[in-house]
C-alpha cells in the first residue's frame, strides 16, 4: 500500500491516544457511518423484520415456517437476479414476469404435446433467452429507451402466452417438476437449492469475470467504459438475454410449484422483482450491486407477506407494507456515497 | 522534411493533417513533433482544434488528410484500441474513470487478468491489487487504498489514477487534454511531478493546456494552434509568456514571421 501522507497523519493521531485496539476504533467509526448503515439497510431490516415477527408469532421462526419462507422465495430470488444484472447497467426490465408466462406456457404447450419434459424446458429456457436477447438488440443497437422497449415486450409476450394458451391453463403434471418443488437436497428443497445456486452464479459472474466488471462499468460510466474499450453494447445485449433466462427459470419453478402453466400478468412478481433489486441497494443510476443484497431484498419482501398472514393481517394491506418498506429502504439508502 | 536535423527522431510526427466536421473545418494542415523524454505542449484558444487534432492521433477521429508517424512509421489508428496497442494513451478531458469501481479495477479496465481453464476464467484480483499498488507506488502517487472506489478519491487523485493508467502499460506517447482544468493549485502541482516523472521514464508527453505558466513551468517545446492551424512553435526556455499570449492571439507576429519556426521549435 501507499506510504503514509501528510494528509492521513492527523487522524491516526487522533486514534493513538484512545489506545483501543485498531479495530474497536475502526468498528466504532464505521458504526457512527450512516453510509454503512446504507449499505447493509437491507441485511438490519432483515433481521429487524425477522425480529419482530418471532416476538409477534411462535410459528415463524419453526423450521417447517423458515422453509416455506425459503420456498416461496425461490422464484422472486432468481427473477431478482435478473433483474439486478439490467438494472446495473442503468437499464430496467419491465417484461421479466411477462417472460416468465410465456416461457412457462411454452413449456406446458411442448409438454402437452407430447414431447419429453427435457425438451419443454429447454425450449422454455429458449423462449426466455430470445425474448430477452430481443429487448437487448433493440435497446443496445435500436437505441432505445429500455423502459418503452421492455413495455412493448410486457404487451407482446403476455400476447404470446394468450395465443398459444389459447387464454387456458395447460395442467403439467411431471415427475421431474414435482421432485423440484417436493424433494430436497439435504435441508433444501431442490427449488431452494436451485435458487441459491443461480444466486452464487451470479455473484461469481459478477464480481470474480470480466464480464462483471465490463458490466458494472457499462451501467457506472458508459463513455468511460467505451473509451476503454468495452463493448457497451454487447454488455447491454447480454445484461437483457440473462434476465429472459431468469424469467424462464422463474417459469420453470412456477409451473413446477401450481402443476399447471398459467397464462397470467405476473404484475405483483414484475413489481417485487424492481422492489428486492431497490431494497438490496443496487443503484437505478447503474454502476453499483450485489447479487446478495436483492437476495436479502426477495427474502425480506416474502418474510413480510408470510409474517403478515402469519398474524392473520388482511391481504388487502400487504401490498401497502411491501409499498412502505420499500419507500423507506430507499429513503435510507441516500445516506450512501 | 525539415525534421531531419531534429535528433533523435521524434516519438510522433504529425504533418499536414486536417479534419472537418460537415462544413466546420477543426484542424488545418497542422504539423508539429513530440519527442521522447519531453514534454510537449499545445496552447491555443477555445475552438482553435486541439482536441481534435490530439483525437486524430490517438484514433478517435480519422483525419481527412496528412500523416501521423510513430517511431517513424505511418499508422492511420480507425480506433483507439488500435492506437493504444501501439503504445499511445489517451487521458480524456472527462477523466474517463469508472466512479463506483475501484481504483484497481479502474487501472486494469479491460486489459483484466483472469485465471482459469478455456472459456472459464476468473479475475486474478489479489494479483491486480498487487499491482495497481506497484503501478501507483513507481509513480509515487499516493491514494488511500486501490481498493478505494475511485468515487471517493479527490480530483487530484483522481486525475493521478487517470494519468498512471494511461502511462502503465508500456505506452510510447501519453496525451492529456487540460489535465490540471478542474484542480486546486496544489493537486495541480502534484499532477505536474507526476507529468514530470512520465518524462524522465522517456515517455513522450503530449498535453494541452490554457495555463501559460504551467506550459513555461512543465514543457520543454510549444506548439501554438489557432483556428485550426499550428501556426508557431518554440523551445520553452527560448521564449517568454508575452511571446506565447502574443503567438496565441495572433497579434503582432503574424504578419512578418508566418509560420517560420512552425517545424523546428
Ligand atoms: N465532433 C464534432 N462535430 C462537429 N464539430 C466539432 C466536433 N468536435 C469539434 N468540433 C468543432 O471543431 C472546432 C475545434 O474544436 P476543438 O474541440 O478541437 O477545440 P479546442 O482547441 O480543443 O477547444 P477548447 O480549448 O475549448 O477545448 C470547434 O469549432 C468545434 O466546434
Ligand atoms: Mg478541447
Amino acid at each position: 500500500m501507499a506510504a503514509p501522507t501528510r494528509d492521513r497523519e492527523p487522524r491516526q493521531a487522533d486514534a493513538a491516544p484512545s489506545r483501543a485496539p485498531a479495530w474497536t476504533a475502526r468498528a466504532r467509526r464505521t458504526v457512527r457511518d450512516p453510509a454503512f448503515w446504507a449499505d447493509w439497510t437491507v441485511v438490519v431490516a432483515l433481521i429487524v423484520l425477522v425480529v419482530v415477527f418471532a416476538s409477534l408469532s411462535d410459528v415463524f421462526l419453526t423450521a417447517g415456517n423458515v422453509e416455506s419462507i425459503l420456498v416461496a422465495s425461490s422464484i422472486l430470488v432468481v427473477l431478482a437476479i435478473g433483474q439486478t444484472a439490467v438494472v446495473a447497467t442503468a437499464g430496467i426490465d419491465l417484461s421479466l414476469g411477462s417472460i416468465l408466462t410465456v416461457s412457462s406456457v411454452v413449456l406446458g404447450w411442448a409438454h402437452a404435446g407430447g414431447m419429453g419434459i427435457a425438451v419443454a424446458c429447454l425450449l422454455c429456457v429458449a423462449t426466455g433467452l430470445l425474448a430477452g436477447t430481443i429487448n437487448g438488440l433493440v435497446v443496445a443497437r435500436g437505441k432505445i429507451t429500455d423502459f418503452i422497449v421492455t413495455l412493448g415486450m410486457l404487451s407482446v409476450a403476455y400476447g404470446a402466452a394468450l395465443v398459444i394458451s389459447d387464454g387456458r391453463p395447460v395442467r403439467v403434471q411431471d415427475q421431474f417438476l414435482l421432485t423440484l418443488t417436493t424433494g430436497s437436497l439435504g435441508p433444501l428443497r431442490y427449488n431452494v437449492a436451485l435458487a441459491a445456486l443461480v444466486a452464487v452464479l451470479g455473484h461469481v459472474v459478477l464480481f470474480h469475470t470480466r464480464f462483471g466488471t465490463h458490466l458494472l462499468a457499462t451501467g457506472g460510466a458508459p463513455e468511460a467504459a467505451r473509451a476503454a474499450g468495452v463493448d457497451v453494447a454487447r454488455v447491454k445485449i447480454a445484461v437483457y438475454a440473462i434476465s429472459g433466462l431468469m424469467g424462464a427459470i422463474g417459469g420453470i419453478l412456477l409451473t413446477a410449484r401450481v402443476g399447471a402453466a398459467e397464462p397470467t400478468t405476473a404484475t405483483t412478481l414484475l413489481l417485487n422483482s424492481v422492489a428486492a433489486v431497490v431494497l438490496g441497494g443496487v443503484s437505478l443510476f447503474g454502476g453499483r450491486g450485489s447479487i446478495l443484497g436483492p437476495v436479502a431484498g426477495a427474502l425480506l419482501l416474502t418474510a413480510l407477506i408470510n409474517g403478515l398472514t402469519l398474524l392473520a393481517v388482511s391481504q388487502f394491506w400487504q401490498p401497502i407494507a411491501v409499498g412502505l418498506v420499500v419507500i423507506v429502504s430507499a429513503l435510507m439508502m441516500r445516506f450512501r456515497r | 522534411m525539415s525534421v531531419a536535423d531534429t535528433t533523435p527522431e521524434p516519438t510522433l510526427v504529425v504533418q499536414h493533417v486536417s479534419k472537418s466536421f460537415g462544413s466546420v473545418t477543426a484542424v488545418q494542415d497542422a504539423s508539429l513533433s513530440a519527442g521522447a523524454g519531453e514534454v510537449t505542449a499545445i496552447i491555443g484558444d477555445n475552438g482553435a482544434g486541439k482536441s481534435t487534432l490530439i483525437k486524430c492521433v490517438s484514433g478517435v477521429h480519422r483525419s481527412d488528410a496528412g500523416e501521423v508517424c510513430l517511431d517513424g512509421h505511418p499508422v492511420g489508428f480507425a480506433s483507439p484500441e488500435e492506437g493504444r496497442a501501439r503504445g499511445i494513451e489517451t487521458v480524456y478531458q472527462d477523466l474517463a474513470l469508472v466512479d463506483d469501481l475501484a481504483v484497481w479495477q479502474n487501472l486494469f479496465l479491460n486489459r483484466e487478468r483472469t485465471r482459469g481453464a478455456g472459456p472459464i476464467r476468473f479475475l486474478d484480483r489479489q494479483g491486480m491489487q498487487r499491482e495497481a499498488e506497484s503501478m501507483l507506488q513507481r509513480l509515487d502517487v499516493d491514494v488511500p487504498s486501490v481498493r478505494e472506489r475511485v468515487r471517493r478519491l479527490s480530483g487530484g487523485q483522481r486525475q493521478a489514477v487517470a494519468i498512471c493508467r494511461a502511462a502503465g502499460w508500456g505506452s510510447r506517447l501519453v496525451i492529456m487534454d487540460e489535465p490540471t482544468a478542474a484542480l486546486g493549485v496544489r493537486e495541480t502541482a502534484r499532477v505536474e511531478e507526476l507529468i514530470r516523472r512520465l518524462r524522465d521514464d522517456g515517455l513522450a508527453v503530449l498535453v494541452i493546456s490554457h495555463n501559460f505558466d504551467q506550459v513555461l513551468r512543465l514543457s520543454d517545446r510549444v506548439w501554438i494552434m489557432r483556428q485550426g492551424r499550428v501556426v508557431d512553435g518554440f523551445r520553452t526556455a527560448e521564449t517568454s509568456a508575452e511571446e506565447l499570449v502574443a503567438a496565441v492571439t495572433g497579434a503582432q507576429r503574424a504578419a512578418n514571421q508566418p509560420r517560420g519556426r512552425s517545424q523546428q521549435p
